[in-house]
C-alpha cells in the first residue's frame, strides 16, 4: 500500500486535494479534501436580509446565478411572494445561460485537455484530441471559448453583468425585457444552437435528442466517424472504457430545474434509485461534520434549517472544510445525470441501465442536457410577454424561515434561512459539490467521489494518476461552492 | 518584439469569478489575444493542463529563484486565519499555507498584480466579522499594509497593482497586463489606491442610462423601475471609480442597466457599507453619500429645483419598468 497526495487539482473550480491509498495498481481508498474555507454562512448572520442578494452570488464565480436564484427563492419563501410569469421565465433564461456555459466550459476547457496528456500519445485518437482540445491551444477549445463569450452576452441584457448579477430578486427580475430585446436574445440563442450543431454534435440537436438508446447512439457514431466533438469523445470513451470507470452510488438527487409559472418543471425533482424514481423528502437531508474541520453539534448530524458552521482547524479526525450531506442517512450523487434520469431522458436512461453511473454517463448526460437547453430557452423567450410585469414588490417579515432550491449546472443547490428581528439569524447552504465531494460521515461511510475513486487504475510511476483526474472531473466539481 | 511576459496566476480566498469574467473578454480568439499581447500563462488554475506535482515543481523553482517570474497575479483574498496561521487555505498538495507561497513568490516577481477587490482589499471575503482574517495583497480595506506590507515594491519598482472590482471587468485586466508587457505602465498611471487610472479616473455615473432621471431627481422606488437609484435604492454610481457605463459588461450590460444599484465594488470596504445595500441612508431626507466633488448645500438646492421642474414623462417613467410616456415629437423645421 502506498499513499499519494494529489494537488493542486486544477481545471476544477476552486481548491481540491485528493489523498489516495494505492495497492496493486488501483486506488484502494480515497479522501477528498477541500483545503480552503471562507465562512459565508458566518458572514451572513446579522445582516439585513436582502443583503444576501449581494453577498451570496459571490460564493461562486462560475455558478453565481444559481447561488442568487437559491437565495432569492429562500427570501421569496420567507416573504410569501411569487414572481410573475415574466420573472420566472427570465430567471430560467439566466440559469439556462449559466448552466449551458458551464457544460460547454467543462467539456472543452476542463475535461477534454486530460486526453492530450503524454500518457495517451500512443492511442489512435491522440493527435486529433490534441489538435482539438489542447489547453489554451486546441482549435475546438478556442472556438468554444469564443462561443461562450458571445453566449454570456445574453446575461449582459438579462442581468446587467455576469458573474454577480443582482437582478435576480425574490419578486422576479429587476430587468424588464422589451419586445425588441426579446428578439435579439432569440437571435443569440439560435447562434449558440448553430455552434453546438456545427462543432459539438455535427448534426441538428434534435437528431441527437431523437437517439433513444445506446445502440442507436453507436450506429450514429459509426455513420460519420469523428464528425463533431461529441463523436470523437465517444471514440475515446469506448477505447478507454470510461463507461465503467468511477461508478457513483447509484442514487441520484434533483431539486427540479426550469420551474414553470404553474409550479411544474422541465427537469422534475426527485430521487433516482437503481432505476426507480421516488419522491424527495427534504426533511431527511442532514449535514454531518464528523470529518470536517467544523465543530460538531451535540445532536450529531443536523438538518440545514438548524445547521451550524463553526470552524475548528484542530479538530481530530477532520480532513476537509466540507460537511457530509446525507439523504435519509445515505450518500447521493447530484448533477446533470440526476436531472436527465429524473426527466426520463431515453438515451441517458438506457446508457445507465447498461453501464451504471460512471464517468461516461456523467459526461453524456451533460452533453445531452446542453443540447436540450437551446430549445428550452427558445420556449422561455416565446413565453415572455413584454410590458407585463417582471417583478412584484417584496416585504420581508421580521421573523420568518425559508428554503430556496434550484439546480446549478453541477446539481442540487439549497439555501435554508431564518430571519429574526429583520436580520439574518441563520443561513445554511448545501451545494452540489458538497454532496458529490462529501467526506466520510459519522458511520465512516465515504462520500460519492471518495467511493467512485476506489478501483481507479494507477500506473507505475504516476503521481497524478490520469484515471483519477477523469473521475474527479467527470463530476465537474465546484469547490468554492462546496466550502463557501 | 520583446520576449513574452511569463504570468503565474494563483487563486486564494475568492470565488474564481474574476477568472470567469476574464474569459468573457471581447475577442474571437482568447489565446491569440494573450499571445499577441506578449503574455504567456505559465500556469492558471482553470486553464492549464498541468496538475499536481508538475505545478508544485514549477512553484518551487520560482520561489527558490531558479526560474524568473515576470508577473504574479493573485485572485482572491489572502486568508491569514485562524490566528495568523494561514490554515484556512493550504495550497492543495503542499500542506503549506497559500499566504506563505504568495509571500515567497511575490519576493521574486517583477510585477505583482491583485485581480479583483478580494486580492486588492479583502473584499467580500473580509465581510462580516471577517472570520478568516482575510486581507488584500497590500491593503486591508482602505488601510495600506495587507499581506505584503505598505512598503512592498516588486522588483520592477511598482507597488501591487490593484485591478479592483467584484468581479473585475475583463478589459481592465487585459489592458493592465498588456501595459505591463509593453513596459508602458508607470507609477503615475496608478491612482492613490494603486488602481490603473485608465478605468479608475472615471465614475460609474458617467454614461448611466438613468442620467436624465438623476438630473431631475426622478427616482426609482422598487427594483425594475427605470428612475435614478441614488435617492432610494442605494446607488453609489456617483462615487464609484469605474467605467462600467461607458465600457459595458457582457456586450451591453452594467449594474445600473440591469436594474440594480452600483454598490461601488471597486472601492475598498464596499462589502460593509454600514447600511443595507439596496437602500440609501439619509439624514433629514438627504442621502448621506453625496456625489463625489459636490458640496452638500449645492446638492440640496439643485435637487429641490430639479424636482420642481421634472417633466411628466420623466416623473412617470421613473416608477415604471418600461417607457409609459414617450418623448414628445416636435417639428424640427421652423
Ligand atoms: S442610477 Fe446611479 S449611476 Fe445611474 S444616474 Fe442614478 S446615481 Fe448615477
Ligand atoms: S457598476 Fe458599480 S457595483 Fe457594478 S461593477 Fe461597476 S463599480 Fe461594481
Amino acid at each position: 500500500m502506498s499513499r499519494l497526495i494529489v494537488g493542486p487539482f486544477n481545471r476544477v473550480e476552486g481548491d481540491l486535494e485528493v489523498r489516495l491509498d494505492v495497492a496493486d495498481g488501483r486506488v484502494a481508498s480515497a479522501e477528498v479534501v477541500s483545503p480552503m474555507y471562507r465562512g459565508f454562512e458566518q458572514m451572513l448572520v446579522g445582516r439585513p436580509a436582502m443583503d444576501a442578494l449581494v453577498v451570496v452570488p459571490r460564493i461562486c464565480g462560475i455558478c453565481s446565478v444559481s447561488q442568487s436564484v437559491a437565495a432569492a427563492r429562500a427570501l421569496a419563501a420567507a416573504a410569501g411572494v411569487t414572481p410573475p410569469p415574466n420573472g420566472v421565465h427570465t430567471t430560467n433564461l439566466m440559469l439556462g445561460t449559466e448552466n449551458a456555459a458551464d457544460h460547454l466550459s467543462h467539456f472543452y476547457l476542463f475535461f477534454m485537455p486530460d486526453f492530450t496528456r503524454p500518457a495517451y500519445a500512443a492511442r489512435p485518437w491522440f493527435a486529433e484530441a490534441e489538435r482539438r482540445f489542447a489547453a489554451l491551444a486546441g482549435v475546438q477549445a478556442r472556438k468554444a471559448l469564443a462561443a461562450r463569450q458571445r453566449w454570456f452576452e445574453l446575461l449582459g441584457t438579462l442581468g446587467g453583468k455576469w458573474p454577480h448579477t443582482q437582478s435576480i430578486q425574490p419578486g422576479g427580475s429587476s430587468r424588464a425585457i422589451e419586445a425588441a430585446e426579446r428578439l435579439r436574445l432569440l437571435a443569440r440563442v439560435r447562434e449558440f444552437r448553430a455552434f453546438l450543431e456545427q462543432e459539438l454534435v455535427g448534426a441538428p440537436l434534435e437528431e441527437l435528442l431523437a437517439l433513444h438508446d445506446e445502440a442507436a447512439l453507436e450506429r450514429w457514431r459509426a455513420a460519420a466517424p469523428g464528425r463533431g466533438d461529441l463523436r470523437l469523445w465517444l471514440d475515446i470513451a469506448a477505447d478507454l472504457g470510461l463507461a465503467t470507470l468511477g461508478p457513483g452510488p447509484g442514487r441520484l438527487l434533483g431539486y427540479g430545474g426550469f420551474v414553470q409559472p404553474d409550479g411544474g418543471h422541465a427537469f422534475p425533482p426527485g430521487v433516482w434509485e437503481d432505476g426507480r424514481i421516488v419522491p424527495l423528502d427534504l426533511a431527511t437531508i442532514t449535514e454531518d461534520a464528523t470529518h470536517a474541520w467544523l465543530a460538531d453539534a451535540p445532536e450529531g448530524a443536523l438538518h440545514p434549517s438548524v445547521g451550524l458552521t463553526r470552524p475548528d482547524a484542530d479538530k481530530p479526525g477532520g480532513y476537509t472544510w466540507n460537511k457530509a450531506p446525507r439523504l435519509a442517512g445515505r450518500v447521493v450523487e447530484t448533477g446533470a445525470l440526476a436531472r436527465q434520469l429524473l426527466a426520463g431522458q431515453p438515451l441517458v436512461t438506457d446508457f445507465v441501465a447498461r453501464h451504471g453511473c460512471g464517468v461516461a454517463a456523467r459526461v453524456l448526460a451533460r452533453l445531452v442536457e446542453l443540447a436540450r437547453l437551446p430549445g428550452l430557452m427558445e420556449q422561455a423567450l416565446a413565453a415572455i410577454v413584454p410590458r407585463e410585469p417582471f417583478h412584484v414588490a417584496t416585504r420581508l417579515p421580521d421573523e420568518a424561515e425559508g428554503c430556496g432550491l434550484t439546480e446549478a449546472a453541477r446539481g442540487a443547490l439549497g439555501h435554508w434561512l431564518r430571519l429574526e428581528r429583520g436580520r439574518i439569524a441563520s443561513w445554511q447552504i448545501v451545494a452540489p459539490t458538497s454532496w458529490n465531494f462529501s467526506p466520510r460521515d459519522a458511520a465512516g461511510v465515504p462520500g460519492a467521489l471518495e467511493a467512485a475513486l476506489v478501483g481507479a487504475p494507477v500506473s507505475a510511476g504516476e503521481t497524478t494518476p490520469v484515471a483519477v483526474q477523469h473521475v474527479v472531473r467527470s463530476f465537474d466539481p465546484c469547490m468554492v461552492c462546496t466550502v463557501h | 518584439m520583446n520576449a513574452p511576459l511569463d504570468v503565474l496566476w494563483l487563486q486564494s480566498g475568492g470565488c474564481g469569478g474574476c477568472s470567469m469574467s476574464l474569459l468573457c473578454a471581447d475577442t474571437p480568439d482568447f489565446p491569440a489575444l494573450l499571445a499577441d499581447a506578449g503574455l504567456r500563462l505559465l500556469w492558471h488554475p482553470s486553464l492549464s493542463r498541468a496538475s499536481g506535482d508538475e505545478v508544485t515543481a514549477l512553484l518551487d523553482e520560482i520561489a527558490n529563484g531558479r526560474r524568473p517570474l515576470d508577473v504574479l497575479v493573485v485572485e482572491g483574498a489572502l486568508l491569514r486565519g485562524p490566528n495568523g496561521s494561514g490554515r484556512f487555505h493550504l495550497l492543495a498538495g503542499t500542506g503549506v499555507p497559500m499566504i506563505s507561497w504568495v509571500r515567497r513568490l511575490a519576493a521574486q516577481a517583477r510585477h505583482v498584480v491583485a485581480v479583483g477587490s478580494c486580492a486588492a482589499w479583502g473584499g467580500v471575503t473580509a465581510g462580516g466579522a471577517n472570520p478568516t482574517e482575510a486581507c488584500g495583497l497590500q491593503y486591508e480595506d482602505e488601510l495600506a499594509g495587507g499581506l505584503l506590507g505598505a512598503g512592498f515594491r516588486a522588483a520592477g519598482g511598482l507597488p501591487v497593482v490593484n485591478i479592483a472590482g467584484c468581479p473585475t471587468h475583463p478589459g481592465w485586466v487585459l489592458e493592465t497586463l498588456m501595459a505591463l508587457a509593453d513596459g508602458s505602465l508607470a507609477a503615475a498611471d496608478l491612482d492613490a489606491l494603486q488602481r490603473p487610472r485608465f478605468y479608475a479616473d472615471q465614475l460609474v455615473h458617467h454614461g448611466c442610462t438613468r442620467n436624465e432621471y438623476y438630473e431631475f431627481k426622478a427616482s426609482a422606488e422598487r427594483p425594475s423601475d427605470l428612475g435614478c437609484m441614488m435617492e432610494h435604492l442605494g446607488c453609489k454610481g456617483t462615487q464609484a471609480h469605474a467605467d462600467c457605463n461607458t465600457r459595458l459588461w457582457n456586450g451591453e450590460g452594467s449594474c445600473t442597466r440591469g436594474g440594480y444599484a452600483c454598490i461601488s465594488c471597486t472601492e475598498p470596504g464596499f462589502q460593509e457599507p454600514g447600511h443595507a445595500f439596496d437602500s440609501t441612508p439619509k439624514l433629514a431626507g438627504i442621502p448621506i453619500g453625496l456625489p463625489t466633488d459636490m458640496p452638500k448645500a449645492w446638492f440640496v438646492a439643485l435637487s429641490s429645483l430639479a424636482k420642481s421642474a421634472t417633466p411628466r414623462r420623466v416623473k412617470q417613467n421613473a416608477v415604471a419598468d418600461h417607457v409609459v410616456v414617450p418623448p414628445a415629437i416636435r417639428r424640427t423645421r421652423k
